[in-house]
């Protein structure tokens, strides 16, 4: 029972902790979009595409350890 | 004015050609993971009645009645998240869907299969209708309804995702990047709707779909550079004492990507759900009326809605990111990025 509830406290850690990292990621992508498209209005269309691909791209890599940790908790 | 005729009976007969293996959803990798996964509860749940029986009575039993309520939930969740045989319409009764093994393979036609068929069919009628309104339409009268609203999705995918991204030669990829665009929008939005089910948060429609972008890059890659060019690719240019840590690198790469797209959409999709059906859950398992009116129905519209959105995103992420990959693997030498060959031209 004790290995299990470590597991159990692991995943719920591990998921917070992957979602730290991601807010933090697309935080800043966010506040960088936000900045160059007050610099330069008219880029906004292309700024916002860079922006979505690279959240998508934190955003797997984030999702790869709530994947892991969903794994650890059903287990 | 001359309009470009986008959808056409050949582009139709290939979007069959892609979708048809999809159809048959061969169950080998799911049935493989549901033997694994059907042994390890069989092993926690030994455990847990193990420590009840060594436990006092009174407080194993105080915890089985605490845990029951969390469990159903849990089981709930994962009933409506999972795969399985029957087509629930809940007060209505349900349609049990025939269980089909050959040869070891189960090709059980599941609730997954059916909204699969479901989307296919979807598709078909949806670009039949509007590409037959394409057919007689003349400068003088504009595209309205049904048509307008797929034009602008089709355009939108034409200009901003295929062209900027893969440049030269974008419309060899424009039938395959509609197509699984459409397909995945489509399967998100009938998840959304009541008595559907998301296809793709079913891993195995994901890892297909994103076998299929694996392979379109890879042909891609072999067409624009020929073998040489491709050998050269997996070097990445760096001297040739460092091939034997460049080329495995390379190598790895180039399955991370479709694994990566995989993940994604799955997760991105069953998470949405898992959260919609964990605020449900909240106001039984409190069994309170004010938290089901402040907390449960307000945030689970709101996450609904959020939901709306995140469909057409992961559609958009997945199309995007296989037509940066075409990209990626077909640019020419010199031109790092493929937009800024675009721009030059």
């Amino acid at each position: 029972m004790e290995g299990l509830g470590l597991a159990y406290l692991g995943a719920g850690l591990g998921a917070g902790l992957a979602v730290i990292g991601a807010g933090l990621g697309i935080g800043n992508i966010a506040a960088s979009a936000a900045e160059g498209t007050a610099r330069q209005p008219e880029a906004t269309s292309d700024i916002r595409t860079t922006m979505i691909i690279a959240a998508a791209l934190i955003e797997g890599v984030a999702l790869f350890g709530e994947v892991i940790c969903v794994l650890l908790a059903l287990k | 004015m001359k309009r470009v005729n986008v959808i056409q009976p050949k582009a139709l007969l290939k979007v069959i050609a892609i979708f048809l293996p999809l159809l048959f959803n061969v169950n080998g990798l799911a049935s493989a993971a549901s033997g694994q996964s059907s042994d390890v509860p069989k092993n926690s749940a030994a455990v847990v009645a193990g420590a009840a029986v060594s436990a006092p009575a009174a407080e194993s039993a105080h915890g089985a009645e605490a845990s029951e309520g969390e469990e159903k939930a849990g089981d709930v969740i994962m009933h409506h998240i999972l795969d399985n045989n029957v087509f629930a319409f809940e007060p209505f009764g349900s349609v049990n869907l025939p269980k089909i093994v050959i040869g070891g393979f189960d090709i059980s036609i599941t609730k997954h299969v059916v909204m699969l068929w479901l989307v296919s069919a979807l598709l078909l009628i949806v670009f039949s209708v509007v590409g037959g309104k394409y057919k007689n339409m003349t400068a003088r009268n504009a595209p309205k309804g049904l048509a307008n609203a797929m034009e602008a999705l089709v355009e939108f995918i034409r200009l901003d995702v295929a062209k900027s991204n893969i440049g030269h030669g974008y419309e060899k990829h424009l039938p395959y990047l509609l197509t699984v665009f459409f397909f995945i929008l489509f399967c998100n939005l009938l998840g959304l709707i009541p008595y559907g089910a998301t296809a793709t948060g079913n891993v195995n429609v994901t890892l297909t779909l994103s076998i299929f972008t694996f392979f379109v890059t890879q042909i891609a890659a072999f067409k624009a550079h020929g073998v040489k060019g491709y050998l050269q690719h997996l070097t990445a240019g760096t001297h040739w004492s460092l091939w034997i840590i460049m080329v495995p690198i390379e190598i790895i790469g180039q399955f991370t990507k479709p694994f990566a797209l995989t993940i994604r959409l799955f997760a991105n999709m069953t998470a949405g759900h898992i959260i919609i059906l964990s605020l449900i859950f909240i106001s039984f398992i409190l069994k309170s009326y004010i938290v089901a009116a402040a907390v449960s129905v307000p945030f689970a519209i709101f996450i609904d809605l959020l939901e709306l959105f995140v469909a057409f995103l992961q559609a958009f992420v997945f199309t995007m990111l296989s037509a940066l990959f075409i990209g990626l693997a077909t640019a020419h030498e010199g031109h790092e990025k493929p937009a800024a060959g675009v721009a030059h031209h």
